[in-house]
């Protein structure tokens, strides 16, 4: 008791929780969240630590197209990676591709986020013919694949407004399906555990104390639900990942002037069989990397945040 | 030399913040045909010990030092497949939960004649013969029908004989019994009791009983050992322990049993327990917001209920006529005077809790009215005046572990009702909260934690300071301390005795436990299957039942008292 006072900021309370104790111990989750982290960094700040900026077609040069990396026969000294076949630089465009990919995959979660806990909070908490109507909206929504919904979409918009129009709207169009496509997987988990916890007496209690629902559902409820939302936000990221790589492999994702990991993946598959191989692998191996570790610390928090699991 | 021999036995639980030690040395031991009960409050040790004697202790725990003796062969730190020997086949197990220690896909044909074919060695036919013969000697009708059934179709007590005959089926010479009866009602918790008894005695079992109920302690037991935190404070022959007991602890433990036979101004001796912040700044009520209520009403009944009536769909279908109902409360009437304690009593699903979440809210009747300081709750069509009035009605749950949202600091968690009704100007809520929280003893300070950081009675406390919050007239106490030991138990009931007297409440009490409602009310109305069967002054009640299922209950109470008496009145002459 008495070592818990000088344990007062925030910073030393989490060094003495259980999740960093946990977290401490489990090898994979610290390599994981260093590459995260890494790679995070590297897309933040991508404008700095890129050679090129990509986005700029003045500097291209077309006869710097499809150099390999420095360490095959032909490699450019310039282009550590290698080039596309625009002459971009592989390793600059991988960084700000990551970056427009982690932006996509953060911002569609967000938006499921806040359809989901709402939509999941109110069938769980009000019940009965609501909670029907909800979740049968919800079974509606998942049994159409995502990639469907969204091809279906995507072609319509683009053919209704135009690729150019497309193509300056791209990332909020690919944010707003992503997001719309996946909400009912967070409001299914936020329902089941709101569920479980509005039997807690805590909730009678505050009912009996005359507190709105509205307060009751975002104050006491809420906040008790949050780690299975933490983890299956995490699980979520990654796969909006996948699928806006998806789409833009399929080329209706990102524009090529903008490329995300997807698109690049999709503007080498055409040089794959020239031998050009690294347009198409390099960043397919970043989406796996990104991808893999964003799982693993979903993983990780999934066990730590579940009691049930003991772990020595 | 006796059947079982424990010495210093220390068992440990080592985590990261240290080294527990639930177990300190603790040598104790059992004779053949006798039952040794262990006794002591949640977190004493006294099932970390029956555990650690067959080694099923749940990790990291671990023997740390000790010698266990059974029959003369040393049996502590025996590995794998010879400790595995002695269990079943030497010591029996019975645990506490009879609903989920029986495996709900196997006949209990398979269950029992595995264990036995297991342990004993001999043919199916001859486990089979044996199985229905320890059937019959626990006291299940046709035990040549009953063994082809599943476990789901024996009832809870069915079951625990069952769980004792799989016990006994490997001819051990050591039962350990871990709360064999706190999951069943106290009609049946008697039978089984008699009936390890008499297995004890005809079989010339040891038995060691773990219990916290000092009634069932007082009731069956040869000796008993008294735990506290994971030390043996205190051993002996049970009526020398109970009736004059030497250690201030097993003092204080016996002085908060409630006492059935009759009725006590407030539980003494029970301070040691739990130490409550001392030096707190006392409130007077007569000055102070809490004693400040808006409005007063001097009606006589404070609560008055009628004809309530509700049912629970059991079983639903399309046509009405096919839908089952369960009345949960049939046509009950009573009313509350105004600084009265008022007791509900009934086991459970006798629909005493139903009433009491009807009366704050929490569910609606289907026909009835419920009139709280003159104004109808029920259907009333002014909602701000029925709101206004629930305010002054508050509930106090059963379970402190559930009852606080566990994200809230506690000072937030009792400010949350006085600012959201504007009970109090802004600036006075925190020294309102400090005040609140130094009157239910807990002190100011400890309103920065959160609710894990506080054991189960200091959480009944919070919850009572959060009840509190909005000036209540009418409290109503749902359980309020059967998830709770009895030392913490005496210390709550007290509490809120206290309360009662400065604040003027009025309390509907709820519980099934007899002894404590003794102590805590003035009237009481005995419940059973949603009808109030008898409603009386509770000393008449108690000494002068009228209803017959009232006189059942009452013969059932597990007397503590009678025991303690008879002894203390012997000692002193």
């Amino acid at each position: 008791m008495n070592n818990t006072t000088n344990k007062n900021t925030k910073f030393q309370r989490f060094l003495a929780s259980d999740f960093f104790y946990h977290f401490k111990r489990d090898k994979l989750a610290i390599i994981s969240s260093i590459i995260f982290l890494i790679l995070i960094l590297l897309a933040i700040l991508s404008p700095l630590v890129a050679p090129y900026n990509p986005y700029d077609l003045q500097i291209l040069d077309i006869m710097d197209s499809e150099l390999p990396p420095v360490w095959q026969q032909g490699g450019d000294p310039r282009f550590l990676l290698g080039t596309d076949d625009q002459g971009r630089d592989l390793w600059s465009t991988i960084l700000y591709g990551m970056r427009v990919s982690l932006m996509i995959g953060i911002l569609a979660v967000l938006l499921q986020g806040v359809i989901g806990i709402t939509i999941g909070l109110v069938a769980g908490y009000v019940g009965g013919r609501t909670d029907n109507l909800l979740m049968r909206i919800a079974d509606v929504q998942l049994s159409f694949s995502t990639l469907m919904v969204a091809i279906i979409i995507l072609a319509i918009v683009q053919s209704a407004f135009g690729s150019d129009a497309f193509n300056q709207w791209a990332m909020v169009i690919l944010i707003l399906i992503i997001g719309l496509a996946e909400w009912p997987q967070i409001a299914r988990t936020v329902r089941s555990s709101v569920l479980a916890e509005k039997e807690k007496e805590y909730v009678d209690a505050a009912k009996v104390m005359g507190f709105s629902p509205i307060r009751i559902m975002f104050k006491h409820i809420l906040p008790n639900c949050l780690s299975p939302i933490f983890v299956i936000s995490t699980v979520q990221i990654a796969n909006a990942i996948i699928t806006e790589a998806s789409l833009s492999f399929l080329g209706l994702g990102m524009p090529v002037t903008e490329p995300s990991l997807g698109s690049l993946i999709s503007i080498g598959k055409q040089y794959l069989f020239s031998g050009s191989w690294w347009i198409t692998l390099i960043p397919g191996a970043f989406l796996i990397l990104l991808v893999i570790v964003i799982n693993l610390l979903g993983d990780f928090l999934r066990d730590t945040f579940n009691p049930k699991l003991y772990k020595d | 030399m006796s059947l079982l021999e424990i010495e210093n036995l220390t068992i440990e639980f080592p985590n990261r913040h240290g080294t527990e030690v639930a177990v300190d040395k603790v040598s104790l031991s059992v004779n053949a045909g006798e039952i040794l009960g262990l006794v002591g409050e949640s977190g004493a040790g006294k099932s970390t010990i029956g555990n650690g004697i067959v080694q099923l202790l749940s990790k990291p725990g671990r023997v740390a030092a000790g010698k266990v003796t059974l029959n003369g062969e040393v049996i502590s730190g025996l590995q794998g497949e010879s400790i595995r020997k002695i269990r079943g086949s030497k010591i029996g197990f019975i645990f506490q939960d009879p609903m989920t220690s029986l495996n709900p896909l196997f006949t209990i044909e398979n269950q029992m004649v595995e264990t036995i074919i297991n342990c004993l060695g001999v043919s199916y036919k001859e486990a089979l013969e044996r199985s229905i013969e320890l059937l019959t000697k626990v006291g299940i009708p046709e035990p040549e029908v009953r063994i082809k059934q599943y476990p789901h179709q024996f009832s809870g007590g069915m079951r625990q004989r069952v769980v004792i005959a799989i016990a006994l089926s490997g001819e051990p010479d050591l039962i350990i019994a871990d709360e064999p009866t706190t999951a069943l009602d106290v009609s049946v918790q008697d039978q089984i009791l008699k009936l390890i008894q008499d297995l004890c005695t005809d079989l010339q079992v040891g038995c060691i009983l773990v219990t916290h109920d000092m009634g069932v302690i007082a009731n069956v037991t040869n000796r008993v050992a008294v735990l506290y935190r994971g030390k043996l404070v205190e051993i002996g022959e049970t009526k020398d322990v109970l009736g004059n007991p030497q250690h201030p602890y097993t003092q204080s433990l016996i002085s908060a049993v409630p006492l059935a036979g009759k009725k006590v101004d407030r539980f003494p001796l029970v301070e040691t327990i739990e130490s409550i912040e001392s030096g707190l700044k006392s409130i007077d009520v007569t000055t102070h917001w809490l004693g400040q209520s808006s409005q007063h009403h001097n009606t006589d009944d404070l609560l008055i209920i009628k004809d309530l009536n509700l049912s629970f769909l059991t079983q639903d279908a399309f046509f009405k006529k096919n839908r089952k109902r369960l009345q949960a409360t049939d046509n009950v009437s009573f009313s509350v005077k105004q600084g009265e304690s008022f007791g509900l009593v009934g086991e459970s699903g006798s629909g005493k809790s139903t009433i009491a979440r009807m009366i704050a809210g929490l569910q609606q009747p289907d026909s009835g009215s419920i009139v709280y300081d003159g104004v109808e709750l029920i259907n009333n069509p002014d909602k701000e005046k029925v709101k206004s009035v629930r305010q002054r009605l508050q509930m106090i749950f059963q379970n402190p572990y559930s009852s606080l949202n566990s994200r809230m600091k506690i000072k937030d968690i009792i400010a949350e009702p006085i600012l959201y009704h504007h009970l109090a100007k802004t600036n006075e809520v925190e020294g309102i909260v400090g005040d609140l929280l130094d009157h239910v003893g807990l002190g100011r300070k400890s309103g920065v934690k959160y609710p894990h950081e506080f054991s189960g009675g200091q959480r009944q406390r919070i919850s009572i300071a959060r009840a509190l919050a909005t000036r209540p007239r009418l409290l109503i106490c749902d359980e309020p301390t059967s998830a709770l030991d009895v030392s913490v138990q005496a210390q709550i009931l007290n509490l809120l005795k206290d309360l009662q007297d400065e604040l003027g409440l009025t309390m509907l009490f709820i519980s099934h436990d007899l002894p404590v409602i003794r102590q805590m009310c003035d009237r009481v109305a005995i419940m059973r299957q949603g009808k109030i069967l008898e409603l009386q002054q509770t000393e008449d009640l108690f000494e002068h039942p009228k209803d017959k299922y009232t006189r059942e209950l009452l013969d059932l109470m597990p007397r503590f008292d009678d025991l303690t008496h008879d002894l203390n009145a012997n000692s002193h002459v």
